[in-house]
């Protein structure tokens, strides 16, 4: 129900966004005086993009990582900052470790269907010393155990058989992915869901589906437009498709 | 010829030699420290390890916020997020000294070195207020009067200004009994010329100033930086192939670790990558090539310049980039002292020279003020980086005994060594006595 809304909410501004600049072309480089340093006099004939990552969707893309951006700085990035003055750190890093915690039930599934034995006995271990011992995952005893901690997903799975990352994707809320790892998406969800509903109260569920955005926002250290590039869109494509290269590598 | 010059450098040198050793300024003797990483090239990518740095507080009340500092300017559509200035601050809830920090080229408010020098001035009971170098992007877009940035006299204004307006934001909520100023790398530089400027302005009357690693001639630093991409094999065209060595190199360590972007991870990394001092000089050129890049596109979009966006062309946040980026990269910032910044200030100094104009912008130009002003003290490494052979002389012989120059850091690497931290609080809370 709530993935449904958030689904068509996310329809609606996407449309709307498209809609009001879609009529604007943009300005041809060759149209103008050459500038001091022109592009075809200082690059060689057979340059490659230093960051080059497949992007047929560029357009689009910039227009959903622009709405992801005043989606963050309206909605996300306040509800985090509210949630990070209201629940204090013991308490976050709690949460924190009750969605670890169904994060590497995630990874435990995915190492099987790569067949990596040692993730899928390191995750396995995780999850049933930190459900018990850990107070249903909210302590994490399986670091201070020193079990390492690896994180595969389906996305990952799917590279790891050969499956290359497809078109970049920018996907409204959730920012940058591709094709591979956008559908890889949809499985470790329908995983990490049901295995929330199973184990969880119906009000704890809501509780749960409520506070697991807010937790992965308040996780990470991302801020638009504060790394000091001009480019950052760029940046950020090649950034993101080089560590799920490394990532699946791993 | 050869044989006479390079006779001519060893006169030099040993001038220079028996003038360090006749002046009084404290040379740390290699054997009474002990940062571990004594190659100038490693220890300026990796910093300081772990278990050296000092002991700061994990979480201080380090808070981001923003300002307007021209009312009137219309942004640039490209450049809409950044029409306010960032800054940090941490405010102590009593009557406290402030300190001002300043970032390095091209670095922000809330980049990792200032948020350790808050981290340790906060937890000595300072007011810390953060700002990001005037090279940094946002800075460009929203405080620098100009655009084109650089300038040793204009960036002090822009940072003074900053400054005062920050203060008078502040001014009500907090009690402020002193105000001081440091800064590292470019931003050392930008404190000492903002220093000069408050001896006229007043607002601040600093009570001391810390410079932390500044370049003597900005002209030279950056000289020697850009010419550290020529260690790229085959040049800067063959960039992406020396990426792709490096992520092949780093991805080694990566799959071994389950731990990656945690605190020892880029140590580990240095470690197991065995990298050479060309390769760490190509990485350190190559990471400052980038700020160089957003920096001078920033400053074209800004002032409609023509250096490799097509004048007139405007550009919006849904355009295209990537052109830019790639010409951008290829240019090295001399290329930009050259063909943009003496081209766009030209028609404001009549009757001075190319190499004067590029010359000035030095601390040569202030000896006379630093060595006569006992509250400005610096801190320096031997083996720095963005020194030529011979300038960390200047420091001895201007400083005297205000400066301390330890054997190893390279360009920075130990700023977070627990000595280095020490002597950067003690100077302001002592006067400098350590």
């Amino acid at each position: 129900m709530m993935t449904q809304l958030l689904l068509r909410f996310s329809t609606l501004l996407l449309a709307a966004s498209l809609g009001a600049c879609s009529s604007t072309p943009q300005p041809r480089y060759e149209d103008y005086p050459e500038p001091v340093f022109a592009a075809k006099r200082l690059l060689p004939p057979d340059h490659a993009d230093l960051t080059a990552v497949y992007d047929p969707r560029e357009p689009m893309n910039k227009r959903i990582y622009n709405f992801n951006y005043h989606f963050d700085h309206a909605v996300f990035l306040p509800i985090v900052r509210g949630y990070e003055t209201v629940v204090p750190e013991v308490g976050r890093t709690g949460v924190s470790n009750f969605f670890n915690n169904f994060e590497d039930l995630v990874t435990m599934f995915n190492s099987v269907l790569q067949l990596q034995p040692e993730k899928f006995l390191h995750s396995t271990g995780r999850v049933l010393v930190n459900s018990t011992v850990g107070l249903f995952g909210f302590v994490d005893v399986a670091t201070k155990m020193d079990i390492p901690r690896p994180i595969e997903d389906f996305g990952q799975t799917l590279g790891h058989w050969g499956v290359g990352q497809g078109p970049y994707l920018v996907i409204p809320f959730l920012g940058p992915s591709n094709l591979r790892d956008g559908i890889g998406e949809l499985p470790d969800y329908y995983l990490n869901s049901t295995a929330q509903s199973e184990a969880l109260s119906q009000s704890a569920t809501v509780a749960a589906t409520v506070l697991y955005p807010i937790d992965a926002r308040a996780s990470l250290p991302f801020r638009y437009y504060e790394n000091g590039s001009a480019f950052e869109y760029q940046m950020v494509r090649w950034l993101y498709s080089t560590k799920r290269e490394l990532d699946v590598d791993q | 010829m050869t044989i006479i010059k390079s006779m001519q450098g060893v006169i030099a040198g040993c001038c220079a030699l028996l003038y360090a050793s006749l002046t009084t300024a404290a040379i740390v003797p290699a054997e009474n420290y002990g940062y571990p990483i004594t190659d100038r090239f490693a220890a300026t990518v990796v910093g300081t390890p772990p278990e050296y740095a000092a002991k700061l507080p994990k979480d201080i009340p380090f808070k981001g916020r923003s300002i307007t500092i021209f009312p009137e300017r219309v942004t640039p559509d490209v450049f809409f997020y950044g029409a306010e200035l960032l800054y940090s601050v941490a405010l102590q809830d009593h009557k406290a000294p402030l300190i001002f920090l300043i970032a390095g080229t091209g670095a922000s408010h809330n980049g990792s070195k200032n948020v350790n020098m808050a981290k340790a001035f906060y937890q000595a009971g300072f007011h810390v207020v953060s700002i990001s170098s005037p090279t940094y992007n946002n800075f460009v877009i929203a405080a620098s009067k100009t655009g084109v940035v650089g300038h040793a006299e204009r960036d002090a204004e822009d940072i003074y200004r900053v400054f005062d307006m920050i203060w008078a934001e502040l001014k009500d909520d907090i009690e402020v009994s002193a105000f001081n100023v440091t800064g590292y790398s470019l931003g050392a530089f930008n404190a000492a010329y903002v220093s000069k400027l408050d001896e006229t302005r007043k607002t601040f009357n600093f009570e001391h100033v810390l410079l932390i690693n500044p370049p003597v001639s900005l002209y030279n630093s950056i000289s020697l930086l850009d010419r550290m991409t020529q260690n790229i094999p085959g040049g800067v065209n063959n960039f992406d192939r020396f990426v792709d060595r490096l992520i092949h190199a780093y991805t080694t360590t990566y799959k071994k670790t389950t731990n990656a972007g945690g605190e020892d991870f880029l140590y580990e990394a240095y470690q197991a990558m065995h990298l050479e001092d060309e390769e760490l000089a190509a990485l350190i050129g190559t990471s400052f090539r980038i700020s160089s890049a957003s920096l001078v596109f920033t400053s074209d979009v800004m002032t409609d310049f023509g250096y490799v966006k097509p004048k007139g062309l405007t550009l919006n946040r849904y355009s295209d980039l990537t052109l830019y980026n790639d010409v951008s990269v290829r240019l090295g910032f001399t290329d930009y002292y050259h063909e943009f910044f003496y081209p766009f200030y030209r028609a404001d100094y009549p009757g001075v020279t190319r190499d004067d104009f590029i010359a000035a912008i030095s601390l040569e130009g202030i000896a006379d003020y630093l060595r006569n002003t006992p509250k400005i003290t610096v801190m320096h490494n031997a083996d720095d980086i963005i020194l030529e052979p011979g300038e960390i002389n200047f420091f001895t012989e201007v400083f005297g005994d205000r400066a301390t120059i330890y054997p190893y850091g390279g360009h920075c690497g130990n700023m977070n060594y627990t000595d280095n931290v020490t002597h950067m609080v003690s100077t302001f809370t002592q006067g400098g006595d350590r």
